[in-house]
């Protein structure tokens, strides 16, 4: 049983981080009053745009592998914001319907990065020769039993999505600000009557969320994927991460619940077939667990759903 | 006539969904030059290419014909759906569970059954199985409030997995055992009647004969029946259709049903006519596609034939790019951007508003300057007014000049 989870806890963390990312940014945007269905294109483009740089960059001779994925990290950050700003343009100033604005950047992800894929290395595929590299955290990982299990052999992109939570959690319960954004999910006109401009603060949510999907999305790439699939893309990971939204009820430490449950089942999924403690089960049904696992959840935690009231409807 | 011409207050033209449409369409094909051009390539070889490929002869009709039909049930069942309010995004998922059905009675079925029997079972059967994975959001966001559009992904990527285990249990080609053997041609939909038309081996199948039946039930059932009428309130107002008396979460379940029945016909006609095997782990992105195709033909059914046969000539015609060296994505990145600009209508449709409103404003001024503000517009036939803007428009002209 030790065996299992210490195989198991550590990758758990490392398919939780993308999730969460994904799913914190989704709360940005929802809670700005902006539904954001993209969080999938977001995360691919993302995904893509690191994987492109990082190539690149390694490629040149003499160039620090390290500092090409934190620059791979950044460029993914950039180019998924660029691409929120279109779902924010068309939300917020043009009014369109979110759901099917959200799903237009979707398809333009999906098509746009395979387009560009394409021309920059011939094929749908983007393979990085080297990623992060893991390591132990000095002193913590000395501690019995929670340091093999959480501080062993990490990855330091975990850190960095860790902070980015308690930022926002500080951000979103304990500043003005964050209490302005959460009002403009609930009741934009009485924020607009307070003098807040409810337009700027949801530009901010979306494009909050492309920043830390992005992010998302290269921690995939540096992580445990280490190349850009056309392909599978990302395996409708950018929906989990709205469904642990739903699943975590909008809430900051919801969502790290959630995603933690989620980012479970995903590492049984994709490393079970080779533990022989799962070894009786058809490789479907692992791979149909996390889908089955999340819509369970969902038809608990839907009924008595806490959504921002005014997310969805342009203001 | 003329109380015809007094009962119509005149005013400026409004932008016609087909318009909008339009528009969206030709920006998506700049979008596309643009990125051609950006790859330093040529846009109009590339887009001469793209059309020739798939509409030069009778055989590439054929093909794109055959691509379209799945596109037209994938917008006709999004359409159905987002005319009653919901958003089913779980096209691809259904068309999985479509075609791993009728795939199973195809290579399971005794041979004696006659063929039009045996078309009648498989085509029902799609329509049962498409029909189940529909109903399971509908019943979800009905009892349990799922947001149909996360349950729909979910059930997509459940559906991928199903296929994923059927195909290696029951129907594996042995020689590649990647895909499921290939379906007897008598076993599919391909049809003498296409053959004829567009020459042997044509993708084209009586699916596209199913569709056009599709689209013109569903049309009917929208328009012309009382269970039409339901779901639309429902999609238009929930709660306004509550009090009316309509059962809403009974109509959100039948709606979700129907249009998973639409894309299970998409599953049957792509897997078991366009194409006669299924791969292992490969998603359609037919029911994506669809979203584009309704919203493109404005949701309706007539319009989902026609953007999908468009989308279809894309799709097919996309194969034709790569001796460019363009890479063939570049037909789904258009695909892409008309979605996106199809969504953002708004943009167009006060182009165009403010468009026909100056035009209107300044016929309205020729107007009053040749007739010296004594008659407003409506007061004349439409003969009259058209040659008194003339006048209006030669007197501005002239008055220009003497000063």
């Amino acid at each position: 049983m030790w065996e299992l989870m210490l195989i198991i806890i550590p990758s758990a963390i490392a398919y939780t981080m993308p999730l969460l990312m994904g799913a914190l940014g989704g709360l940005y945007s929802e809670r700005s009053g902006v539904t954001n269905l993209c969080i999938e294109g977001l995360m691919l483009f993302g995904c893509f745009a690191s994987a492109a740089t990082i190539v690149k960059l390694q490629a040149i001779p003499g160039f620090s592998f390290n500092l090409a994925i934190v620059i791979g990290i950044l460029v993914a950050m950039v180019a998924s914001t660029l691409l929120a700003a279109l779902h924010a343009i068309a939300s917020i100033n043009l009014k369109a319907d979110q759901t099917i604005s959200g799903t237009a950047i979707n398809m333009l992800s999906t098509a746009l990065s395979l387009f560009l894929a394409q021309t920059i290395t011939g094929s749908g595929n983007i393979t990085v020769v080297r990623a992060v590299i893991r390591s132990d955290v000095p002193i913590l990982s000395k501690i019995p039993v929670l340091g093999p299990l959480f501080f062993s052999e990490t990855y330091w992109t975990t850190w960095i999505c860790i902070a980015v939570w308690v930022i926002s959690y500080f951000l979103l319960y304990k500043t003005s600000f964050g209490l302005r954004l959460r009002a403009c999910g609930e009741h934009p006109s009485a924020v607009a009557s307070a003098g807040v401009n409810v337009h700027k603060m949801r530009y901010i949510g979306v494009l909050t969320s492309g920043l830390l999907s992005g992010l998302g999305g290269a921690c995939i790439l540096v992580t445990y994927a280490g190349e850009y699939n056309a392909g599978s893309g990302i395996n409708g990971l950018g929906f989990l991460a709205i469904a642990a939204l739903i699943f975590g009820q909008w809430k900051p430490l919801g969502i790290l619940g959630s995603t933690a449950f989620f980012g479970l089942c995903m590492t049984i999924a994709n490393i079970g077939r080779i533990l022989p403690a799962f070894s009786g089960i058809p490789m479907a049904v692992l791979g149909a667990f996390p889908y089955i696992a999340t819509l369970i959840a969902l038809i608990f935690s839907s009924k008595k759903s806490a959504a921002p009231l005014a997310s969805g409807q342009p203001f | 006539m003329k109380d015809k011409v007094l009962n119509k207050p005149l005013e400026a033209k409004k932008a016609s969904p087909l318009l909008v449409s339009i528009s969206a369409v030709i920006i998506g094909m700049l979008a596309g030059c643009l990125l051609i051009l950006l790859i330093g390539k040529d846009p109009i070889n590339g887009y001469k290419n793209l059309f020739m490929g798939a509409l030069s002869n009778k055989r590439k009709i054929g093909a794109t014909i055959g691509l379209s039909t799945q596109l037209i049930f994938a917008g006709l069942s999004f359409s159905f759906a987002y005319k009653t309010g919901l958003f089913n995004i779980g096209g691809s998922g259904q068309m999985l569970i479509g075609g791993i059905v009728c795939s199973l009675l195809a290579h399971k079925l005794p041979l004696g059954i006659p063929r039009p029997i045996y078309l009648i079972i498989i085509i029902l059967a799609a329509i049962c199985a498409g029909g189940l994975w529909g109903f399971i959001s509908g019943f979800l966001k009905a009892k349990f409030n799922v947001h149909e559009v996360v349950s729909c992904i979910m059930l997509n990527w459940i559906a991928y997995w199903v296929c994923y285990d059927f195909i290696p249990r029951f129907i594996i080609d042995p020689t590649i055992a990647v895909k499921s053997a290939p379906i007897a041609t008598e076993r599919t939909l391909r049809s003498g009647i296409f053959g004829a038309i567009f020459g042997k081996s044509t993708t084209a199948n009586l699916g596209f004969l199913l569709a056009i039946i599709a689209v013109v039930l569903i049309w009917f059932i929208l328009n012309k029946t009382t269970l039409g009428f339901n779901l639309k309130a429902v999609g238009a107002n929930k709660y306004c259709a509550e009090y009316a008396g309509i059962k809403v979460n009974k109509s959100i379940i039948i709606s979700m049903a129907i249009s998973g029945a639409l894309c299970g016909l998409a599953g049957l006609s792509y897997y078991c006519g366009y194409s006669n095997i299924m791969e292992m782990g490969k998603m359609p992105s037919e029911g994506f596609d669809g979203i584009a195709v309704s919203l493109l033909g404005n949701s309706t059914p007539i319009g989902s034939l026609v953007a999908g046969l468009f989308f279809g000539i894309l799709k097919n015609g996309k194969l034709s790019l790569v001796t460019l060296g363009i890479p063939t994505e570049l037909a789904d990145t258009i695909i892409a951007i008309i979605i996106y600009f199809a969504a953002t209508n708004i943009l167009f449709r006060n182009f165009w508003d403010g468009l026909f409103k100056k035009s209107f404003e300044k016929k309205e001024a020729y107007f009053a300057l040749a007739v010296n503000g004594e008659k407003t517009m409506d007061q004349v036939t439409p003969e009259e007014r058209k040659e008194l803007i003339k006048k209006g428009k030669e007197l501005s002209k002239t008055s220009k000049e003497v000063k």
